[in-house]
């Protein structure tokens, strides 16, 4: 198992190196702008740009431009300034990242819950009304777009603009102190961000549960004489589940990346927002600094899954 | 004489299905006497699983209509209730499947599955003692290093071994009856009889009486002391089994005995194939099920429905329209080795029937 | 060993192993040896049958024969040449001349091609009868020869029976008239009453094409009935090989005493007075077999210092069978644990 750990962290630093240079490609390829230029305002004069041009270290050739970035990323752990700003990126990650982790945690504790007990509940009702109407919920809850969800949810219940004035509006994450007081503000940006993948999770989990239901281990639990909760959840959840699981560690990584539109809707500071203004605003280093946060999140999410299986699933050898 | 352990009478379980209903299990009376073997012998489609699946009340689900009597230890089973049939499943009566990977859970250790079997049963026993009794099992069966490999899990053992902790499993309550699906299928012949062994062995030690469900007849003429043989759903040839290998009464069975290659008959004795393919337990055709395949069919039996009746041997059922003194001497011939066509001209097949037509035509 | 031209198919010293690896480097830790150390002929026109239990190495030695897989070492002449090392496009032509049937039914044919296109495509992908006319109607006769109805050319295989649909699977390999068929374990999916129309349609296609088979089976009745030579495996090595009468009438190889004895024969009477040989413990891993005779750590004849340190050679025995064994069974013991011998 060490020796598989060890194997797997070394091809993460791997990826993340090419991930670094194919994003430094993919700035330079694609058309968005001089930074320089768009750094020096209104009607700039050459020598103007020339000057931040050279702050900024764009005069400088490509291979150096990105063997300077290694350099300092790798030593110092510093990835630079923003180009827009010159904060350093690293400290607006930071100091980010809280918010981000707080809303994909609630929202995956949410999603989770409210999945797996749809899922069992059809799956065990199958064909009835409930399964139906449940999973007819699911579908329209999977195409509903977030945006759409989040704007809808804030023009009926937020406080400020909405029809009955329930929950905190956009916003308000940031002006909320106090773990409660923030949590409070998350509740509408939980259920917006947790909607479609509940009703995946609860499709996958019950299309799981009916096949292990049919599985022979099943069959002999109950010519056990075993009472049939028992037989559904301890012999045919617990085998049913562990793909679910591994799908949450790879969503869970995913959005550490930023989730981008949630955030943007309800206006939370989030690396989802960060990445977004960079995009838009041709801030390279800033959206370097997020593209690698997002890359090794999802490696990083990815070895932990495989592992957590290797402890659910006994027949799994490293 | 005393009371049988297992009374099955007239056991009819229909399933409705998008195709139509199925019937699997169509009029089929049996029993089983407390210690004793019996082995109920047909293939895919005969209904022989079903009906001893409907014996444990695993088959109750909403789309199946099941009729007869089942009694087990003076109880009707299909009356009982759900509750009750749970409490007699896995104690009184147990069950050891065909595939001995796929019927233990991957994820427990086998100890684990081992108690769970016994404190559903035993509520009063602690998790220490069922865990003793787990391994008094499994020293029982023949595992070797029982205390340690407790704590394995199923995909750690050899599938000889894993039928064995099926096994065990089973007979961890001490059941009075043991049913056995294609317990063997799955294995290689030298495991193969290495848990055969192991089945006899606790049969007669534990006094537990067994079913043994199979298509192989190598294997029930090792085990059973009576043999019924299933085909489309009904019990076509029943008695001790020596009398079913010695002088079989059913052309169903006269057709399983000789297609079939033995080590005890002659190297170049011809196969001889049943024809045609197993039925449909949807569309059964009137009369006998078996007459599309049957070589010696004449008209009558197109039309008529045997019944169970009287044969040669003591305790000796069959239902067949052949008279009687016609089928012994197309087994006498058949059994030397003649082809049916042959025997048939040789013996003649009269129009009149035997004993197993009901007093009033089927209608057709 | 000189080939006559009566022998087909001669192979000698082949090997298979499987790497195993591990580590950070995933570096070979071990092997499964799967086929180690094989040496048989296969003459024209006979039914060689080679019977094992489960990890005996019988169907990885017929998909090396048929090349599905590359050999570890060895030769494998096939009418003369050596075919072992062959690359693909030179094995093409020679697939034509011998050809496998499988074990599963169910899972052997493309669900979603029609059985006239199953059965018709070795046709097209060795170039022969580009017609399409001329095709669907060699394909129908094919159809008729193993027994299937010619106007179910469109059909597909769902809507076959499994009996069926292993006919299916012989139309296709006698498609191009080969020289050899291998079989695995053609009936061992198969209803019991279906069986035996199987095993007949593969006797009667070997009289019509003057066929060789290989027949792969563990049942060995099955194998006694069908096979005129009949070697027998364990643990990646031929135990025993002998013409079915001697192989079956007196066995001399323990192993084969004991499966033979394991075999349950359906006469009641014959069960309750033999003394069964039962074997102790399980098959050991291919990974790591014993020392010297791969059989010593599960034979009633052990003898320290002689079976786990000598290994037996692949030699004639008494009464003809060629056993690799260095205490082989004797006619009382083969009495008295095997029933069905007339030794």
């Amino acid at each position: 198992m060490a020796a598989y750990i060890l194997r797997r962290l070394l091809w993460t630093v791997l990826l993340l190196l090419v991930i670094t240079a194919v994003t430094f490609l993919i700035f330079y390829v694609l058309p968005s702008g001089d930074p320089a230029v768009r750094r020096a305002g209104r009607a700039p004069s050459p020598e103007t740009i020339a000057a931040i041009r050279h702050s900024l270290g764009l005069d400088k050739s490509l291979p150096v431009q990105y063997w300077d970035y290694i350099k300092k990323l790798v030593l110092h752990f510093d990835f630079g300034q923003s180009y827009v700003n010159d904060q350093p990126v690293r400290q607006q990650m930071f100091d980010r990242l809280p918010n981000t982790m707080f809303l994909v945690g609630g929202a995956a504790v949410l999603w989770f819950t409210i999945g797996v007990t749809v899922g069992i509940v059809s799956a065990v009702a199958r064909g009835s009304f409930w399964d139906r109407f449940l999973m007819g919920a699911a579908l329209i809850a999977i195409s509903a777009p977030v945006y759409w969800l989040g704007l809808v949810c804030l023009y009926l219940f937020s406080d400020d603009i909405g029809q009955w004035k329930i929950f905190p509006g956009a916003g308000s994450y940031q002006d909320a102190h106090g773990f409660f007081d923030k949590a409070w503000t998350l509740v509408m940006p939980w259920f917006v961000l947790a909607a479609a993948f509940s009703a995946i999770y609860a499709r996958l989990l019950r299309s799981n549960l009916l096949e292990t239901m049919s599985e022979d281990y099943i069959r002999t639990a109950r010519a056990k004489g075993l009472p049939e909760r028992r037989v559904i959840f301890r012999h045919g959840v617990r085998s049913a589940i562990t793909p679910v699981i591994t799908v949450l560690g790879l969503d869970i990584g995913i959005l550490m990346g930023g989730a981008i539109l949630t955030e943007t809707v309800f206006n939370i500071d989030g690396i989802g927002r960060l990445s977004y203004d960079a995009i838009q605003r041709g801030d390279l280093s800033t959206i370097q600094g997020t593209t690698l946060l997002l890359a090794l999140a999802v490696a990083l999410s990815s070895l932990i899954v495989d592992i957590m299986y290797a402890f659910l699933d006994p027949r799994v050898r490293y | 004489m005393s009371e049988p352990l297992l009374q099955v009478e007239d056991l009819r379980v229909h399933f409705d299905t998008e195709d139509g209903l199925v019937k699997a299990v169509d009029g089929v009376s049996y029993t089983v006497g407390a210690g004793q073997a019996l082995g109920i012998v047909g293939e895919s489609g005969s209904g022989k699983s079903v009906s001893s699946m409907t014996v444990m009340g695993l088959t109750r689900a909403s789309n199946a209509h099941i009729s007869g009597r089942v009694v087990f230890d003076g109880k009707d089973l299909l009356a009982a209730t759900d509750e009750e049939m749970r409490a007699i499943r896995g104690g009184q009566i147990a069950m050891i499947f065909q595939d001995p990977l796929s019927s233990l859970h991957p994820f427990y250790k086998i100890g684990d599955q081992l108690i769970e079997a016994r404190r559903v049963h035993h509520h009063e026993e602690s998790k220490a003692q069922a865990r003793d009794r787990a391994i008094e099992m499994l020293s029982l069966v023949g595992i070797p290093d029982p205390r340690s490999r407790v704590d394995s899990y199923p995909h750690e053992f050899s599938g000889g071994m894993r039928q064995r902790v099926m096994t065990a499993m089973a007979l961890i309550n001490d059941p009075k009856l043991l049913i056995a699906d294609e317990p063997t299928t799955a294995l290689d012949v030298t495991v193969q009889a290495q848990i055969l062994d192991l089945i006899m062995k606790l049969q007669h030690e534990l006094d537990t009486a067994v079913v043994m469900i199979t298509h192989d007849l190598g294997v029930v003429a090792e085990v059973a002391e009576e043999i019924a043989v299933m085909y489309a759903g009904r019990i076509v040839e029943k008695g001790l089994a020596d009398t079913i290998f010695a002088e079989p009464e059913h052309p169903y069975t006269w057709g399983l005995l000789n297609s079939i290659p033995r080590l005890d008959t002659p190297r170049d004795q011809e196969l001889v194939p049943i024809p045609g393919r197993p039925p449909s337990l949807i569309t059964r055709p009137p009369g006998c099920s078996f007459a599309p395949r049957c070589p010696y069919v004449r008209e009558s039996h197109r039309r008529i429905d045997p019944v169970l009746a009287d044969a040669e041997g003591p305790g000796h059922l069959v239902a067949c329209l052949l008279p009687k003194p016609t089928r012994r001497a197309l087994w006498s011939k058949l059994r030397d080795g003649v082809q049916p066509e042959e025997a048939k001209q040789a013996v003649g097949i009269p129009e009149t029937l035997s004993a197993s037509a009901p007093e009033q035509e089927v209608k057709a | 060993m000189s080939a006559t031209p009566d022998t087909l198919l001669q192979v000698r010293g082949l090997y298979k192993h499987f790497p195993i690896r591990a580590g950070l480097l995933q570096r070979q830790v071990g092997a499964v040896k799967a086929v180690d150390g094989v040496d048989f002929d296969v003459y024209r026109g006979e039914t060689l049958g080679l019977v094992g239990e489960s990890g005996c190495g019988k169907s990885t030695t017929a998909r090396l024969v048929t090349r599905l897989l590359d050999p570890t070492a060895g030769t494998i002449s096939w009418e003369g040449n050596d075919i072992a090392n062959l690359s693909r496009s030179e094995l093409k032509p020679l697939r034509r001349e011998m050809q496998m049937i499988f074990q599963d039914p169910y899972s052997s044919l493309n669900p979603r091609k029609t059985v006239g296109t199953i059965i018709g495509e070795p046709f097209i992908i060795h170039g022969v009868e580009p017609d399409e006319g001329k095709r669907k109607k060699r394909v129908q006769e094919l159809m008729e020869q193993v027994g299937l109805n010619p106007e179910h050319y469109n059909r597909l295989p769902h809507q076959f029976s499994g009996g069926q649909r292993q006919r299916i699977g012989v139309a296709r390999a006698i498609a191009l008239k080969p020289k050899l068929i291998v079989a695995d374990e053609p009936v061992s999916a198969l209803d019991v009453s279906i069986q035996a129309q199987i095993l007949n349609l593969l006797r009667d296609l070997q009289r019509e094409l003057g066929l060789t088979i290989i027949f792969i089976a563990h049942d060995l009745s099955v194998v006694r009935h069908t096979c005129d030579r009949v070697a027998v495996m364990y643990l990646g090595r031929i135990v025993e090989m002998a013409p079915s009468d001697l192989l079956y009438g007196h066995p001399r190889h323990p192993y084969t005493g004991a499966l033979l004895s394991a075999v349950p024969v359906p006469d009641p009477r014959l069960a309750r007075n033999k003394t069964r040989q039962v074997l102790t413990g399980d098959v050991p891993s291919p990974t790591n077999p014993p020392n010297a005779c791969r059989f010593h750590t599960r034979c009633p004849k052990f003898v320290q210092g002689t079976c786990d340190v000598v290994d037996p050679p692949l030699e004639p025995k008494e009464g003809g069978n060629v056993a690799a064994c260095h205490f082989p069974l004797s006619d009382e013991e083969i009495a008295s644990r095997v029933p069905t011998a007339a030794a």
